[in-house]
């Protein structure tokens, strides 16, 4: 079946066969590999986008059920470095970098909704984002100075 | 393949009915398919019926997400709610997936047993509402017949005054419970404890219960025969997450724990 949808801003659709996530159509079908595939549980959060207006994992989202939605990838996010990514690039809180898209996703969401969070916040927004590299201080370290700078 | 995307809960029957496989948040359904243990090709998407999604009263819809409650509902729901994976999966995962799936560790399942809540299932031949002991039949079974959809948990017309949830696990965030329990106390001392992941489905400890309850201000060694019954009641087995001996140490010590922030 084909389903159409919105993905960042501009009308899409996708020929599904099987029941396959919105992560493999984006990668495979969409030719948006922003969102990374890691494990395939939701445990991770590397393929985080956002789904009609809230953060979920790309690979738990059945690709068959979004027609007439709106989803934005890490791709979506605007023309260059968006605010959250300048932070992530100038704290250096970038290794290996696998889990970056789905923290870029996840705090842009966090900085829309909530332009001044405190720590616990921070913590709390990105507790579904595994950093393998352990990169956590520099992350949160970022993202608190870009707080101070809204405040 | 085949997905519909239903606005109405009579169209969403008349699929359900054909043989499609409900689909909510998909945090347990795609988990599934991505692992290759079922791979359904009849869906129906239950996101657009609005009827679903409401919450009103006491009726809570089965579409409300783990974020809502987190949000909006009554104390210990809201505390099981927060300790759900993360906030990926709380923004998906919704209540009526949690009562699909039927884990014994579900976290939504101690409230609804401690609170004595319904389940809501809706067919096209009608509507009933079982008691949540009713509902629940065994590890991962429900008495949710093919043809019927969760529609809603209904909670009782009036909450105990007081009421905590808590959780034993191996970390904080996106954790599975090694037991999980919500206590209710009201003002006439009436007191219910009830368990997840230390029985086949959620359950309830009546002899716990029932001394506690003839106890108007319970005393230390009040408290520790409370702690003491609910480990003998619960019915623990030892499997990859914990042992029996431990769930039964644990689900005492959360109990009596839980009671004594009702009392506080
Ligand atoms: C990383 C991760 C962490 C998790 N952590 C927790 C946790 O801490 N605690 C916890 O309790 N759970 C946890 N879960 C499990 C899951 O998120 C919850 O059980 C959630 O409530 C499932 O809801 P859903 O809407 O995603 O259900 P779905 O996956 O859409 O559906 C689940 C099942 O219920 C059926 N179903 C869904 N809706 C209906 C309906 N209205 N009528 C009839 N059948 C229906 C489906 O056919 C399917 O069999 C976790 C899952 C993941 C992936
Ligand atoms: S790939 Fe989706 S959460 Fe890990
Ligand atoms: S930077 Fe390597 S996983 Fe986070």
């Amino acid at each position: 079946m084909i389903i159409t949808f919105e993905l960042n801003g501009a009308p899409a659709s996708a020929r599904v066969m099987a029941p396959v996530s919105l992560l493999d159509v984006l990668r495979d079908q969409l030719g948006l590999p922003g969102s990374k595939n890691v494990c395939e549980q939701g445990e991770c959060g590397s393929c985080s986008v956002i789904l009609d207006d809230e953060v979920v994992c790309s690979c738990l989202v059945m690709a068959g059920d979004i027609e007439g939605s709106t989803v934005v990838t890490v791709e979506g996010l605007g023309e260059g470095l968006n605010p959250v990514q300048e932070a992530l690039h100038r704290a250096g809180a970038v290794q290996c970098g696998f889990c970056t898209p789905g923290i870029v996703v996840t705090a842009t969401d966090l900085f829309t909704k909530r332009p001044r969070p405190d720590d616990d916040e921070i913590k709390e927004a990105l507790a579904g984002n595994i950093c393998r590299c352990t990169g956590y201080g520099a992350i949160v370290r970022a993202l608190r100075g870009l707080a101070e700078v809204e405040r | 393949m085949k997905v519909h995307h239903p606005t109405t809960l009579d169209e969403a029957l008349a699929a359900v009915e054909a043989g499609a496989v409900p689909l909510a948040g998909g945090t347990d359904l795609m988990v599934e398919v991505n692992f290759g243990h079922i791979r359904p090709d009849h869906v129906v998407g239950l996101r657009r019926i609005g009827e679903l999604s409401s919450w009103e009263d006491r009726r809570i819809g089965a579409m409300v997400t783990w974020r809502t409650v987190e949000t909006k509902g009554p104390k210990a729901y809201a505390e099981a709610a927060r300790t759900v994976g993360s906030p990926q999966i709380r923004n998906a995962g919704t209540i009526g997936g949690n009562l699909g799936t039927a884990s014994p560790a579900g976290d939504g399942h101690p409230f609804l047993a401690a609170v004595d809540a319904g389940v809501e299932l809706v067919s096209r031949r009608g509507r009933r509402v079982l008691a949540w002991s009713d509902f629940f039949t065994g590890v991962k079974r429900t008495a949710r017949q093919p043809e019927e959809l969760i529609t809603a948990v209904v909670l009782p017309e009036r909450l105990p005054m007081r009421h905590a949830f808590g959780k034993v696990g191996v970390r904080n965030a996106m954790v599975i419970a090694t037991v999980c329990a919500v206590v209710t106390r009201d003002e006439d001392g009436a007191t219910t404890a009830a368990f997840g992941s230390v029985a086949p489905t959620p359950i309830r400890a009546p002899r716990a219960e029932e001394m506690i309850s003839a106890e108007p201000k319970p005393t230390e060694s009040a408290l520790a025969e409370f702690q003491r019954l609910v480990s003998e009641e619960v019915q623990p087995i030892t499997d990859h997450r914990s042992t029996e001996a431990y769930r039964r140490h644990a689900a005492g010590v959360l109990a009596r724990r839980l009671l004594e922030r009702c009392l506080r």
